[in-house]
């Protein structure tokens, strides 16, 4: 009968189809970094991972979550190798057995990003906390991002430093995403608030708005990015071998300098470290 | 409403380029999708129609939660696939994590109460009328059921299109196991998350419009399909 | 298995129960004793016993509401008795059933074409697949339903849809055929090629068990009626004495039309 043909055709096509193996993916080695949400946006990967790729023969799988996740995915053996940036946490990563060694890779900065009309007057402070403490004063809108994320980590550190509690003020002015780096900037542009962004996101991202750079260039928002091989003793699974191929290629001159190379609207967004 | 005007004209122009990424994540989506919905259906049918059939002790209850799963959040599905999957979870071995048949299994979960529920409507409803027939004819149990679901094809099809529906355009599953990784795991959906987290919100729209029109034609495919059967064969 | 081919000359005299040529426990006779059937304490059927031993046409009558689908469906085996028993000659309750068919008043229609919802109950009884088309097709053309083979049953109107209902009974060549109004939706050029179908199965040898409103069609194809009245079984007679020497006033009145209250 003709609809049963029909009906058989049409189910033989939905096999072949969902049965196929997907183009292109010849089984070449591979690695997988967990990385920031940050790295991944500012397009880095794009510019970096390719030219690995060509003179090892190995691909990269780029996993981006916040640096909370990322230790976390690091714990559980579900990568090989994170490259994040919360210098104490990763340094406690290794401490606790998780992670083989922590190496500096590259570093840029933070900076506080807020609406053009600037009410708490963060522009004309040079300090990341007097500013911080400002926007405290005046009741200010400030979105966290509020995700154990390397930048949320630096933003606590911060209200430490300046001696500030704004956990008590969440809801009001103090507000916290619970997002990732680009949700909250979409976010903040709406609502017109204070932020602390990572230069990476910051200048790749494009729905800025009412946002504009007010405060940089204060050394406290130094912002170190580190490669964490996750520890084969923990996780017997990982791919250590390949990863200390990637890490000395990361870390040799050639990686250095592409990472220096790498630029945006004609910016560096990345330093390597010397 | 300018946001929208550039989005549409990005759509088009994404539509007529159709570059290998574009060509790659859609092709990807599709295949994610359509295997979890086959695998889902090969599931969701015969137990929604042993659910709708048989009386057990408990019944209503298993309805009820066949009912609630159907708006299960993907968020919670991903991670409880994650912790299955993940390599220090009981399925770690396999090496599923961050790869197309995590998100299968995903979606598969995700979709299994969708059809499973329908299809418990659809072939208890039937049931009431064919009952005394198909008892009169002395049909064994599973021939009873094979009719059913025969007899209910296009009501069934709509339920495997719901559940494809759902497939097709969900993100907190698949974003989780699969981690979007280019050219790997990296579908319709994880797109519209990255490029709305980095602020390029025309080429989300863009994207999620894309999105759209794929799962219409998919409707109207089987729309299609359906009205000349239904015409021919009722 | 089946009867096709043995031809039985229509007669109004008593024929002997038969074999067929499978050797299976024949059908015949029907035996109901003392039945009765109660839904929530009420009774819609009780203490009816009659015996059917002949492959002549049984016609059951009584007004509405007297419990004649009911009979039917409890000889079919669709419902057990409360009270009572059927027995369909040495066969096993299941046995029978399978040599049974039953065209209900409002026919399922399956959601196939006219030509599957006859292949499907010969495909359920196991009848091989070379058959099924044409042994359908023949019994689509013997109730006028051929040139519409191809088309979506659910499309049918209210009387093709018993013709085709016939048509999948007369396909399955059953020994025994329960009838319930089937003409109750038929315009009188269908009714009579449906009565036709009745006298010709009935020639072929397959025993008729039917009920019906109308007294014309009880006089053209009953060789013996069953009168019930709420419930009750009143006469079992040859159809001549139940029109013309009725014994009894409630028959009396329903042949000449009265309502029965």
């Amino acid at each position: 009968m003709k609809n049963n043909k029909l009906i058989r055709l049409a189910g033989y096509m939905i096999l072949a189809l969902s049965l196929a193996p997907s183009a292109g993916a010849e089984q070449r080695p591979y690695i997988t970094l967990a990385s920031t949400t940050s790295t991944e946006n500012s397009g880095l990967f794009e510019h970096l991972l390719p030219a690995f790729s060509t003179d090892h023969g190995i691909d990269v799988r780029v996993v981006a979550v916040g640096t909370g996740a990322a230790l976390e995915l690091g714990r559980r053996c579900d990568v090989d190798v994170l490259l994040v940036h919360a210098k104490a946490a990763e340094e406690q990563f290794v401490a606790e057995g998780y992670g083989s060694w922590r190496r500096d890779v590259m570093y840029n900065d933070f900076l506080i990003v807020g609406p053009r009309t600037d009410p708490a007057g963060v522009g004309r402070i040079g300090s990341a906390t007097a500013a911080l403490g400002a926007i405290a004063e005046h009741k200010a809108a400030f979105l966290s991002r509020g995700d154990d994320s390397g930048t949320h980590k630096k933003e606590q550190a911060l209200w430490r430093a300046a001696g500030i509690d704004p956990g008590h003020e969440s809801g009001t002015w103090y507000r916290e995403a619970g997002s990732g780096m680009g949700a909250t900037l979409n976010t903040a542009s709406a609502m017109a608030a204070y932020t602390l962004a990572d230069r990476g996101t910051w200048l790749s991202f494009t729905n800025r708005g009412p946002l504009t750079e007010l405060l940089a260039g204060d050394p406290a928002l130094f912002n170190q990015y580190g490669l964490v091989p996750v520890n084969p003793l923990h996780c017997p699974g990982v791919k250590h071998e390949l990863v200390s191929v990637f890490g000395d290629w990361l870390l040799s001159e050639r990686g250095q300098t592409l990472i220096g190379s790498y630029r945006l609207n004609g910016e560096p967004l990345f330093h390597p470290n010397p | 409403m300018q946001d929208l005007s550039v989005a549409l004209s990005t759509a088009v122009a994404l539509i007529f380029d159709w570059d290998s990424d574009l060509r790659e994540i859609v092709t990807l989506s599709l295949q994610v999708s359509l295997t979890a919905v086959f695998i889902a259906a090969l599931i969701g049918l015969p137990v929604g129609a042993a659910v709708g059939l048989l009386h057990f002790r408990g019944r209503r209850l298993v309805i009820a939660a066949m009912n609630a799963l159907m708006g299960l959040p993907p968020v919670v599905v991903g991670l409880l696939v994650y912790l299955l999957v993940s390599n220090s979870g009981p399925l770690g071995e396999l090496q599923l994590l961050f790869s197309p048949a995590a998100m299968v299994i995903a979606q598969c979960v995700l979709v299994t109460p969708i059809i499973a529920a329908l299809t418990r409507q659809t072939v208890e409803d039937l049931n009431e009328e064919y009952a005394e027939y198909l008892r009169s004819l002395g049909a064994k149990p599973l021939q009873r059921v094979v009719t059913l679901l025969w007899d209910g094809r296009f009501s069934l099809l709509t339920a495997v299109l719901a559940g494809f529906g759902r497939a097709i355009a969900e993100v907190g599953a698949v974003i989780i196991v699969g981690g979007n990784i280019n050219h790997v795991t990296r579908v319709m959906t994880t797109s519209i998350t990255l490029e709305t987290s980095k602020g390029n919100l025309s080429l989300a729209l863009a994207l999620g419009l894309i999105l759209i029109c794929l799962s219409l034609l998919a409707n109207l495919a089987v729309i299609g399909v359906r009205d000349v059967a239904q015409r021919r064969y009722g | 298995m089946s009867l096709n081919g043995v031809t039985v000359k229509p007669s109004v005299t008593l024929a002997p129960p038969q074999l067929d040529e499978g050797g299976a426990a024949a059908l015949l006779p029907l035996k109901v004793v003392e039945l009765g059937f109660q839904v929530r304490g009420q009774a819609l059927l009780e203490g009816i016993s009659f015996e059917l031993d002949t492959h002549a046409t049984t016609v059951v009558l009584g007004p509405n509401g007297a419990g004649k689908t009911l009979l039917l469906r409890l000889c079919h085996g669709l419902l057990s008795p409360s009270t009572g028993k059927i027995t369909w000659g040495r066969s096993s309750p299941g046995e029978a059933a399978a040599r049974i068919a039953m065209v209900f008043q409002n026919p399922v229609v399956l959601r196939r074409s006219v030509l599957g919802n006859v292949t499907y109950p010969l495909r359920l009884r196991g009848v091989p697949r070379a058959q099924r088309r044409s042994r359908a097709l023949t019994a689509l053309e013997r109730t006028g339903l051929a040139a519409l083979a191809a088309r979506p049953a659910r499309a049918l109107s209210g009387g093709e849809r018993q013709r085709l209902a016939l048509a999948r009974a007369w396909a399955m060549e059953p020994e025994v055929l329960l009838l319930d109004e089937p003409t109750s939706n038929l315009d009188p050029q269908a009714t009579h090629t449906v009565e036709e179908l009745v006298r010709s199965l009935r020639a072929s040898g397959v025993k008729i068990l039917m009920t019906t409103h109308d007294l014309g069609q009880a006089r053209r194809l009953a060789d013996d009626v069953l009168f019930l009245n709420q419930g009750r079984l009143l006469r079992h007679m040859p159809v001549e004495r139940f029109f013309n020497a009725p014994e009894h006033s409630a028959i009396e009145a329903f042949v000449r039309g009265d309502l029965l209250l």
